[in-house]
């Protein structure tokens, strides 16, 4: 058999397969992703929006090294090679202005711990680390502990021993 | 020069003299009847100039500054109140409006002479063209933002903390104006190096 006719071999299986109406799954589960529930030919009505929070008020760190998080909004800020809105109330300079938190003067160090005169590049994008909270159900489920809870918990079962 | 200066005596002389064939009441109304043509052209010849059609009728607006709007506040917001070019950069007063018309001649010979008629001389001019506007709403104490947002009917328990501290502070004094911190509100800012407070 030639080669030539395959295409044509395969179309003609093609056409026989959805003639025969093979009744594929489309109302297979969709894949449980952050949108959950459905199925691959339905579409689901978007979340609601929610909004960000914007009470300028410090939130607890779950553990010390983590950025502390945005506690306002920052709408229309711009953050890029030309211009960083955040460091016009968050740097060391206009920090005492704006009462602003002044950011960590690891900020201000290169990789290797040495002082610098301005915000260290790689330290420039703030909202790489930093980010602004919404009100809004988690999207994926998270059992995180902190330290505290943690040593209570050992602290509770020591004492519960003996 | 002699025969140019005769036809200028002779227009004087016509001029000067009394009408013959037209009375003073034909002269009169010719002269008010056409006085509201001109002026009504004139009027309605500069309210076309201050519409948004016609600024992003040019390439260098509409692809450059005017899509950076479209992603902001004064473009799109919950109430569908929204600002047009004009109402930004245009004085609403009449004197101030012609004002700024007769400085704005200037971009009409960039327009022709393509001073930024393509992305990268955009770019390259926009410090330059930020800080006239920098500059222009600082001497005016931002009177276009005022035009709209009126200090004295502003809620300071509606804002924010912080801007309740710096409207009720800095702005309440007259020591800073507007444009002192709004800066990039409705375009993208250019490099701000060496801007204060930047």
């Amino acid at each position: 058999m030639s080669y030539r006719l395959l295409p044509l071999m395969l179309l003609a299986v093609f056409g026989l397969a959805v003639a025969s109406d093979l009744n594929y799954p489309l109302d297979a589960p969709a894949p449980d992703s952050r949108r959950a529930g459905g199925t691959i030919s339905e579409s689901l009505p978007a979340p609601e929006l929610s909004v960000t929070e914007n009470k300028d008020l410090k939130r607890e760190r779950n553990y010390p090294e983590q950025p502390p998080t945005i506690p306002h909004s920052i709408r229309g800020y711009h953050l890029d090679k030309n211009s960083n809105k955040c460091l016009s109330c968050h740097s060391r300079a206009n920090s005492e202005r704006s009462q602003a938190p002044m950011i960590s003067i690891t900020h201000y160090m290169d990789r290797d711990g040495q002082p610098l005169a301005a915000v260290s590049p790689r330290r420039y994008f703030c909202n790489q680390c930093h980010v602004t909270q919404k009100n809004a159900p988690t999207l994926v489920e998270n059992n995180f502990e902190t330290i505290d809870q943690l040593l209570e918990k050992q602290a509770a079962e020591a004492a519960k021993k003996p | 020069m002699k025969a140019l200066l005769a036809l200028l005596k002779d227009y004087w002389g016509v001029l000067r003299r009394p009408s013959v064939h037209y009375s003073l009441g034909f002269l009169t109304l010719v002269g008010f009847i056409s006085g509201i043509i001109f002026w009504g052209g004139f009027n309605t010849a500069l309210e076309v100039t201050n519409t948004e059609e016609f600024c992003t009728s040019c390439h260098e607006m509409r692809d450059n500054v005017f899509v950076e709007l479209k992603d902001t506040i004064h473009y799109s917001n919950r109430s569908g109140v929204r600002a047009t070019c004009p109402d930004c950069h245009v004085p609403h007063k009449w004197t101030d409006k012609i004002a700024r018309k007769m400085q704005a001649s200037k971009e009409v010979w960039g327009k022709i002479f393509g001073t930024i008629n393509t992305r990268e001389k955009f770019l390259a001019h926009r410090r330059e063209l930020a800080e006239h506007e920098w500059k222009r709403l600082k001497a005016n104490d931002s009177l276009e933002c005022r035009n709209c947002h009126n200090f004295d009917y502003m809620d300071f328990t509606k804002q924010g903390k912080r801007a309740t501290q710096m409207h009720s502070t800095a702005l309440a004094s007259g020591e800073a104006t507007c444009i002192d911190c709004h800066k990039g509100i409705a375009h993208k800012l250019p490099d701000m190096s060496g801007v204060p407070g930047w």
